[in-house]
């Protein structure tokens, strides 16, 4: 976490930015030519996808300090941040299918590439609990869970790709979600809820954190104090 | 390297042999790829069309192939062997590479079968497609026994694997059936030599930090 | 309101309420940390009482 940004101005800084996000999409980015209101779906529910994106690529990143440094520490990061994108990841399926609902009418489609790799990534990460807390605490834990975690981050390109070519023979047929091109202000209103949705998630992120370790330190508290 | 080598060849030929002896993997594989293939002609419908049964062979592989990586590391936990292993292997990664290898061998052999009984009982096989179900089955192997080896740290091992190989084997499933069904395989065959590729090289790069303590 | 809008206040609904649920979980656990340092501190309070 950066040391000169404490965490209470940054949870003001997301309630600022969220605020401005919400005026933004509302007020000031005009309604969709196309697709009328239900486009405004799109404004949260990208950055948020992209945001699960940047903690999966987090989680994975501490994951590697883990493997070459074999800290406590970072293994702790690494969870709270795999913990954090799949979070992000099942708001991503969610308002995805009621975005589908809304513009084609179905609450899920296979066309969607997006959707249908997050189903994927959503399946993956859900199975990390699964091993996390299956392998008693300690280093062995700390390291398969990295390497798991690492395996994720090949996964979401490689998956990616197969999706793509999956599309060509199981749905010739290809939506395409943005449409016409966005206006000034849209892309502006996008922008701030992405910055907005970043940074809610380095507080959740960050508020976690802080519980966890505060776990860990009362344990040892615990131990020291011979009970 | 010779030693590097050796030590695979060493290891691997001893899980064929354990085998041999012990018989308890690959005639439960072959036994289940047949069932499974016999099931799946009831479960489609009539007129169901051979796309539908390509889809099915790669269920029925991808499944084949499960049963034998759960038992992957059922010898070294048996005997409490892996640890002994472990410290007495110089590059830990040539136990990975060994028994993907046996791995790959109880696949294969399974599959000689399950593939002409496919071919005989539901559709015919082209050359794309075994290649297909060649190259499927080098990825399945190489990400299947580095998870066989992580669910093995854990409790309930036999219910965590196929929880950690199904999303890893999404990618090749998209693969070996375009090989099969698309009229232009190469794409799908260079798509499953990457997955191998990638996937091959981060199994063998971080074998050694799931099984040292 | 229109069915689209129906839809648009849903998504961000879910999000609202996402965060919400998370907040609840966060304070369940914050209640359970102060009553574990509670109960740590009386700990050490009766330590100091002995020695």
């Amino acid at each position: 976490m950066p040391a000169r940004i404490t965490l209470p101005t940054l949870s003001v800084i997301s309630v600022a930015l969220m605020a401005a996000a919400v005026t933004m999409i509302f007020f000031v980015a005009p309604e969709d030519a196309d697709q009328g209101i239900s486009q405004k779906i799109f404004y949260f529910h990208v950055p948020i996808a992209l945001t699960a994106y940047v903690l999966f690529g987090l989680g994975a990143w501490k994951a590697l300090r883990v493997l070459w440094t074999r800290g406590e520490r970072y293994d702790l990061e690494s969870y709270t941040a795999i913990h954090q994108g799949t979070i992000f990841g099942a708001l991503t399926l969610i308002t995805g299918a009621i975005w589908a609902k809304a513009s084609w009418g179905v609450w899920w489609t296979w066309s969607s590439n997006q959707l249908v790799l997050f189903l994927v990534l959503f399946l993956f990460y859900c199975a990390y609990f699964m091993l996390r807390f299956s392998v008693e605490a300690g280093p062995r834990r700390e390291r398969i869970s990295a390497v798991y975690a690492l395996f994720g981050v090949a996964l979401i390109p490689v998956s990616f790709l197969a999706i793509r070519l999956a599309s060509d023979f199981i749905h010739p047929t290809v939506f395409t979600r943005e449409g016409p091109q966005m206006t000034g202000t849209m892309f502006g209103a996008f922008c701030v809820a992405w910055a907005a949705i970043v940074v809610l998630a380095l507080v959740m992120y960050s508020v976690e954190l802080a519980g966890k370790r505060t776990d860990a330190h009362l344990r040892e508290l615990r131990e020291a104090l011979g009970r | 390297m010779s030693g590097y080598v050796g030590d695979v060849v060493a290891l691997a030929r001893k899980d064929l042999l354990l085998e041999l002896r012990a018989r308890d993997t690959l005639p439960a594989m072959l036994l289940f790829v047949v069932s499974t293939l016999v099931v799946f002609h009831f479960a489609l419908p009539q007129g169901a069309g051979d796309d539908a049964a390509y889809g099915l062979l790669w269920v029925a592989l991808v499944f084949t192939a499960l049963l034998g990586l759960a038992r992957a590391w059922v010898p070294e936990r048996e005997h409490a062997a892996l640890d002994g292993l472990v410290l007495a292997t110089g590059d830990r990664s040539a136990i990975w590479l060994a028994k993907t290898v046996a791995a790959l061998a109880f696949l294969g052999a399974a599959e000689v079968v399950a593939l002409p009984a496919f071919a005989v009982l539901f559709a015919p096989l082209d050359a794309a497609a075994v290649l297909g179900v060649v190259l499927a089955s080098v990825g399945i192997c190489v990400v299947g026994t580095l998870a066989s080896a992580m669910a093995a740290a854990g409790r309930g091992r036999e219910v965590i694997l196929p929880l950690l190989v199904l999303p890893l084997s999404i990618p090749l499933v998209v693969g070996g059936v375009g090989a099969s069904v698309s009229s232009e395989p190469r794409t799908y065959v260079a798509f499953l030599c990457l997955y191998d590729a990638v996937f091959a090289i981060l199994s063998w790069a971080s074998f050694e930090y799931v099984v040292t303590e | 309101m229109s069915a689209g809008e129906k839809y648009v206040a849903a998504a961000y609904g879910v999000v609202f309420l996402f965060v919400l649920v998370w907040v609840a979980i966060i304070a369940a656990k914050l209640a359970r940390l102060e009553r574990e340092t509670g109960e740590l501190a009386e700990l050490a309070r009766g330590r100091r009482h002995d020695g």
